[in-house]
């Protein structure tokens, strides 16, 4: 097994600026604007977001929320492996609100999508952004693409992307892990 | 994740203590989805249940086939009332005819005691037990437990006095399972024509004074008197029933602390306990019901789970 680091601590740092700048740019205020971490994973990338929007930018009323896919899955009784849910928390109306899904890796989309249906169980949003910050292109299995990216990563299958987060795993870090 | 020991829900006898907390931690994501403005969630889509209600039930049975449209399964109904056992068919019979329609899933509420256990061994298809006559009522446990560990935070260690008719009772049978796997302390309280001849096996306190029962425990759980399992009378009459082994707002004010009282359903109101106990903050008699949802879907999904394709 061999691993390569595709960004460290000061790589993420930049692009995680750049991709609070770009919502602002897009979202102003976030007045009518939610951030939804994907669980497991998304969700420290969406509190880090949102902390950085909050201390650095200044942006006043900020929601967060983290949203578990499980129960929407595709692939329930396909493998062997047995999926764990994850806490769903969504104290606010997403009705007619802007939403931007954020995940830490956009692999083959088949979480997004499950994500898009579970989104609808709160209500109907005006429309459903996704942020992530490592997009594996050609990997795609359904016509899903991120409105904002960190980096784009050309990875072959066998490879696999791996995020780390100081807060739960010690280090801020992208590695490639070629098992 | 882990998933359960077992791939039927016959009895709480069957499960080990970290199957009931799975069950819990999955039951708490349930419990979430059915307070969102849409309360379905699509993952058995491709599974069909039977519910075989061999015996009469308003709660259970709603409650499981609620449990079931949420996690979008197909959902077939049979009660024993209007159907073939009249005419003389085997139980194994008419379960067969009734999974070669490719049912993947029978919950099954039967009068007699083991009833599941000999199904599960002769039918291909995941067996729940929704009640075997006075033997278990193992989703019944686990949302009583459920609720505990929701209003109390923790089951282990508290105590739980179950009051009444424990000889006739599955709820009681169950109950005591789950609660001593969890680690909490467990007393039955009753007159002694109700009590099991050889109840101390299961490792529980006795106690025929509802009083004393009362002030040793954390959560008492109110069984109803069950009449209609009764051919000869175990008590002298209903009204001295009430006042011996009745809860009422004077006794529960005259206890030191503030205990919490539980019911299974369903209530003989001035019986057992009395109206405005049943309808009191003390009691999640009503969280209870909305918990079993949660429980059945988090059993469901689960067992479900292990069904391969």
């Amino acid at each position: 097994m061999s691993q390569k680091v595709l960004l460290n601590a000061t790589a993420i740092n930049i692009i995680l600026h750049r991709l609070a700048c770009q919502l602002i740019e897009n979202h102003k205020d976030f007045s009518n604007t939610v951030l939804i971490g994907l669980q497991p994973r998304g969700k420290y990338l969406a509190n880090r977001l949102a902390e950085m929007l909050k201390t650095e930018y200044k942006i006043k009323n900020l929601q967060l929320g983290q949203l578990d896919i499980t129960f929407y899955r595709d692939d329930f009784r396909r493998g062997d492996k047995i999926h764990e849910a994850n806490t769903t928390a969504i104290d606010f109306i997403v009705e007619d609100k802007n939403v931007v899904f954020i995940d830490d890796v956009l692999y083959t989309g088949r979480s997004i999508r499950a994500a898009l249906t579970a989104i609808q169980s709160f209500g109907r949003p005006n429309e459903i952004e996704l942020l992530t910050l490592i997009d594996r292109r050609f990997s795609r299995h359904l016509p899903i693409q991120p409105n904002y990216r960190g980096r784009q990563v050309d990875a072959i299958n066998k490879e696999k992307v791996i995020v780390s987060w100081k807060e739960n795993d010690g280090e801020d870090v992208v590695y490639l892990v070629n098992s | 994740m882990s998933e359960l020991s077992v791939n039927h829900l016959l009895g709480i006898k069957y499960l080990q203590e970290k199957d009931i907390q799975l069950i819990f931690e999955t039951a708490d994501h349930f419990k979430e989805v059915i307070n969102r403005p849409i309360k379905k969630v699509p993952s058995l889509r491709d599974i069909t249940i039977a519910n075989l209600f061999f015996e009469n039930s308003t709660r259970t049975k709603l409650s499981f086939e609620l449990a079931e449209k949420r996690l979008s399964a197909d959902v077939i109904n049979f009660s024993a009332a209007q159907s073939s056992v009249k005419k003389g068919e085997t139980l194994i019979d008419t379960v067969n005819n009734i999974l070669s329609m490719k049912v993947d899933m029978v919950v099954m509420r039967h009068p007699n005691p083991g009833a599941c256990v000999f199904l599960s061994k002769h039918v291909k298809a995941n067996i729940i037990n929704a009640g075997d006559g006075a033997h278990e009522h193992p989703t019944q446990a686990l949302l009583d437990s459920y609720s505990i560990r929701e209003r109390l935070g923790d089951v282990s260690g508290k105590n739980v006095v179950i009051v009444g008719d424990i000889l006739h009772s599955r709820v009681a049978l169950s109950n005591i399972y789950a609660l001593k796997l969890q680690g909490a302390n467990v007393m039955v309280c009753g007159p002694k024509t109700l009590l099991p001849k050889y109840i101390n096996q299961l490792g529980v306190k006795v106690e025929t004074n509802l009083r004393k029962a009362l002030e040793w425990c954390d959560v008492a759980n109110m069984l109803r008197v069950q009449n209609e399992r009764m051919a000869i009378s175990y008590f002298p009459s209903t009204r001295e029933y009430t006042q011996q082994y009745g809860v009422n707002k004077a006794l529960l004010d005259s206890l030191e602390k503030e205990i919490t009282i539980m019911h299974p359903g369903p209530i003989n109101r001035g019986v057992e306990i009395t109206s405005d106990v049943a309808d009191s903050k003390q009691a999640i008699i009503l969280d209870q019901v909305q918990n079993g949802v949660a429980v059945r879907m988090a059993v469901i999904y689960l067992l479900a789970s292990k069904i391969k394709q």
